[in-house]
């Protein structure tokens, strides 16, 4: 009997969370796909996808479709194993990072101690996609690319990961529903006006670390302006040059979905994650997982509208905002946070 | 009986992939056996209950060092079957080397000794561990109690490091150097000169 309750049961459930949270999300990301493109057109006044569907609202599915439908061409030149593998950790890992990642309070599958690092963990890990698809391909864009794409990431991860112990040592915990849940109180109940809670939210008092975190997740997920790793006009596409049909898709799905990892870690850590912007009543009555959406997808837009308005990069300048501007930058906020922190006793 | 489980698959795959590392003919896939070891390792790390030290293995190691690794072995372009002509002639020696290793470790194992007062809070850790996250005992112990010691090795790292930047960075006179804020003060004045060419007379 305990083996059943204790063992199978756990499994089946998290199974089942598992299988919900995969179909919510990859519902999510085919229409953030068709916003980013018709956020695109419309700053180019253009109309975007709109012949799919009403309003071309169904154009990822087709896209689907057509991906799923190809035949998959592999170079008889290519490490094969390794080629077909990219993709797949490309894209697992993508989609594991949401284990962690609290869609509402208690809404999460894995509530685990240590969520920040995991997230970061597994963000870090999704550049070998694109080194092993470089390397695989036996050409010489796609390894030009995954060189490039390895350094920027790294690059990167360096200040997000700066940026993210300023957060924890205001919150004092890496339980990522923890650091949502430190954000209930701040400078709102401190100048005495608790309903106005959005002010509470860490996105005010570390304001240039958001505006850190958010260029610095552009970089880490390949988003323009800092696309480097496909920027057609020097690598044509890239590391994906010798990609076709679902392994292609695979690809743009593991990046998309991790452009919502960075986006709802944006509105978790800096944005209060599921708690609504005004603590009065017609806004406190909406559900939470509703705020985090609203949120997450806030920020997507922000995004969408930086691939829109804002020129590519040079390489040496991508590297010159990480490394001179973007590291001691955030260097000096953890010092100022961690001393204003220890003098004057707010921190956890 | 699942930690049991994990446990022996865990530790089952990261030796494999271990002797993988120096047994495939291809150094990019022995690179990426090294990989599948680390992260086995943190895997092995998070059943102790360590998941901090998990995690910070694999942001270190798999997300940094190891990216740094298969950079250099993909740029490398050295015939690995080449190398491996004297294989056999070194086999001795390296089985010396391993064996004084063997023994060395299996002394230093037998002659083991846990310090009296360590066994004592061993027993019964302060803090309690079911009070205090890992995050946190080890911040303090790391942040708090041997603080000196930590920078000094911080120390010990920046000397390493400037040695290391020392040792490779050569001033080129020739080299024309970029100075990005000289480039972002240009302006229309500074930048272009308009002359007034008469016709049929040139500059």
């Amino acid at each position: 009997m305990s083996f059943w309750s204790d063992i199978v049961w756990p499994v089946v459930v998290i199974a089942a969370q598992s299988v919900l949270l995969l179909v919510l999300l990859l519902i999510v990301v085919a229409f953030i796909l068709l916003a980013d493109r018709k956020i695109w057109a419309a700053v180019q006044i253009r109309r975007g996808p709109n012949v799919v569907g009403p309003f071309g609202l169904f154009q990822s599915f087709a896209d689907l479709l057509k991906f799923v439908l190809k035949e998959p061409v592999i170079p008889s030149g290519s490490a094969k194993g390794l080629f077909l593998l990219a993709p797949l950790v490309t894209t697992t890992l993508a989609l594991l990072a949401w284990v962690v990642v609290p869609v509402a309070d208690g809404w999460v599958i894995a509530d685990i101690n240590v969520g920040v690092l995991f997230i970061l963990a597994i963000s870090s890990l999704s550049v070998y996609g694109a080194i092993m698809g470089g390397w695989a391909s036996n050409s010489k864009y796609p390894f030009l690319s995954a060189l490039r794409c390895a350094a920027q990431m790294v690059s990167y991860e360096v200040s997000i990961g700066l940026v993210i112990i300023t957060v924890l040592l205001c919150a004092g915990s890496l339980n990522i529903s923890a650091i949502v849940r430190s954000q209930e109180t701040g400078l709102a109940t401190m100048i005495g006006l608790p309903w106005l809670s959005f002010l509470n939210w860490y996105w005010l008092p570390l304001l240039p670390m958001f505006v850190v975190f958010f260029v610095s997740a552009l970089a880490e997920t390949n988003r323009p302006p800092f696309d480097l790793a496909e920027a057609e006009s020097e690598l044509v596409a890239g590391y994906m040059v010798e990609y076709g049909s679902t392994p292609y898709m695979m690809f743009m799905l593991g990046e998309y979905v991790a452009i919502c990892t960075m986006c709802a870690m944006m509105a978790l850590l800096f944005m209060g994650g599921w708690m609504p912007p005004i603590n009065v009543a017609p806004f406190t009555w909406v559900p939470g997982i509703v705020w985090f959406l609203l949120k997450a997808l806030l920020m997507f837009f922000f995004v969408a509208m930086a691939k829109a308005m804002v020129p590519r990069y040079r390489y040496d300048q991508l590297m010159r905002l990480g490394w001179k501007v973007f590291l001691p930058l955030s260097l000096i906020y953890v010092v100022l946070v961690a001393g204003v922190l220890q003098l004057t006793g707010w921190g956890a | 009986m699942i930690q049991a489980l994990f446990f022996y698959l865990f530790a089952a795959i990261t030796i494999a992939s271990a002797v993988m590392v120096i047994s495939s003919r291809n150094p990019v896939h022995s690179v990426l056996f090294l990989i599948l070891a680390f992260v086995n390792a943190a895997g092995l790390f998070m059943l102790a209950g360590a998941e901090f030290l998990a995690l910070l293995l694999i942001v270190v190691y798999v997300g940094a060092v190891a990216v740094l690794f298969l950079f250099v072995v993909m740029m490398l372009d050295v015939d690995f079957v080449e190398l491996r002509q004297g294989f056999m002639q070194y086999l001795p020696i390296g089985m010396l080397v391993g064996l004084i290793f063997l023994a060395e470790l299996l002394m230093v194992a037998g002659a083991w000794v846990f310090a009296p007062e360590a066994t004592a809070t061993a027993t019964a850790p302060i803090p309690d561990p079911a009070q205090v996250s890992n995050t946190l005992a080890l911040g303090q112990l790391l942040y708090t109690r041997y603080v000196y010691f930590f920078q000094v090795a911080g120390f010990v790292l920046l000397v390493a490091m400037i040695g290391a930047i020392t040792l490779t960075l050569r001033h080129r006179a020739y080299v024309r150097r970029q100075n990005v804020s000289v480039q972002v003060a240009r302006t229309r004045a500074t930048s272009i000169e308009v002359k007034h060419v008469e016709p049929g007379r040139g500059l």
